[in-house]
């Protein structure tokens, strides 16, 4: 019994731990960012990375998630007569939710988990001591740019989900179904807001942009650096990313569109 | 240096590829370039009841959309509403023109439908159209049928 609590007690220390080295790692990681002003390529270099990188799956994934998006909806909407509001339907759902969300998602699987690994393994091959034993600081020099490259891209790689997901609805709806063109598009122009969906699609990403990127840059560097530290790590990364981007969205969303 | 500057093409590619969806997404997605802080001038028109209209639904007259409604209060002097309609500068209306509320298909968005009258004088920013027509509430059209026919089964 005693053993038992003991162990409760330590879990949850350890988990406080965790959550106020993260929270001063980030402290620390701003702290380096104005730096990069003066040395954009390192920033540069890890958006091919993490953006450039990740733009097939994005954009494949976006175009079949239009595309289911476009036969479930027509399905559904016929019934009401009102098949003409597929257009509505399929740009809402990707520009306020699928968007955001599954591009966190990939982003944290195809993205962060390579971040962390790589961030991990520089540390248990000792580069990152190497790094300060020279007087570079390795916050400054590896994690920073890697954190803003992170928060760079997933934006930019939402709002091509986004839009490649309504042209995937489009061929689906116009082109398979049979819905008329000017319908499909003028009920969305109608119905879509720019500043209550679009923007709020787009502070959407740059949150879980942060927290994907925050998570995986942490994950690595805190990592025990061993073969098997590291491989924990990753998937650490993954599950708290996903776990952290839905449960985020929930919040976000109640206060963006809760009313 | 060959390969540097690949990969620097290769990330100005993917930033310009987002933004382009961005401007993709603004243009042809959302109303942007509708009417969207569009200028006009603002006339004001009292409903009984406004149902299911709310802020920025359209401003039609003769199906033509021409406005948005940017405000809808309760006006507690005369205890109706109040909705302020923005029509676009260009639109001229005569100053008897009729405001209805309807509603666009059987269960669509409600809009304001301006019927224009025949007097000399124009709306100009500030003015009250004088006749609202309110909007048709489901359930009482039903409970006027109701009541009709319940009146008619007792005349006989």
């Amino acid at each position: 019994m005693l053993t038992w609590l003991a162990r409760l007690g330590r879990a949850g220390l350890s988990f406080f731990e965790r959550l106020g080295r993260g929270h001063l790692f980030l402290m620390q990681v701003l702290a380096g960012v104005p730096g990069l002003l003066l040395r954009p390529r390192l920033v540069i270099q890890q958006i091919y990375s993490v953006g450039v990188l990740s733009l097939v799956i994005i954009v494949v994934s976006g175009l079949f998630v239009g595309m289911v998006l476009g036969l479930q909806g027509y399905n559904t909407l016929a019934d009401f007569g009102a098949a003409e509001s597929l257009g509505v339907m399929v740009a809402l759902s990707l520009v306020r939710e699928l968007g955001p969300v599954v591009t966190a998602l990939l982003f944290g699987g195809r993205a962060g988990s390579a971040l962390t690994a790589e961030i991990g393994l520089m540390k248990a091959t000792e580069q990152l001591s190497g790094m300060e034993m020279m007087a570079v600081d390795p916050l400054r020099r590896v994690i920073a740019p890697r954190f803003v490259a992170g928060v760079i891209a997933m934006p930019l790689l939402a709002a091509i989900f986004s839009a490649v997901g309504v042209i995937g609805g489009y061929f689906v709806g116009v082109g398979l179904l049979g819905v008329d063109d000017g319908a499909f598009w003028s009920q969305m122009q109608a119905r879509v807001d720019w500043n209550k969906d679009v923007i709020n699609g787009v502070i959407k990403s740059l949150a879980f942009g942060l927290v994907a990127t925050w998570i995986a840059v942490y994950e690595g560097y805190d990592a025990t650096p061993t073969a098997e530290g590291v491989s924990r790590a990753t998937t650490r990364t993954v599950v708290h990313t996903a776990l952290a981007v839905l449960g985020l969205d929930f919040v976000l969303t109640a206060l963006m569109f809760g009313e | 240096m060959k390969q540097s500057t690949t990969l620097e093409i290769m990330v100005g590619l993917f930033v310009a590829l987002g933004l382009a969806a961005l401007f993709m997404l603004a243009m042809k997605v959302s109303n942007i370039s509708a009417l969207n802080n569009e200028d006009g001038y603002e006339v004001k028109v009292h409903f009984v009841n406004v149902g299911g209209l709310k802020v920025r639904s359209p401003v039609t007259v003769a199906g033509v959309r021409v406005g948005r409604v940017v405000r809808i209060e309760f006006d507690d002097k005369l205890l109706e509403a109040l909705v302020v309609l923005k029509i676009k500068h260009g639109v001229r209306l005569p100053s008897d023109s009729i405001a209805s509320i309807f509603t666009a298909g059987l269960l669509g968005e409600q809009y304001v439908g301006l019927e224009p009258g025949g007097a000399d004088t124009y709306l100009k920013e500030g003015d009250v159209i004088a006749l609202g027509q309110s909007a048709l509430i489901l359930e009482q059209i039903i409970g006027r049928v109701l009541f009709s026919k319940a009146a008619e089964g007792k005349g006989q």
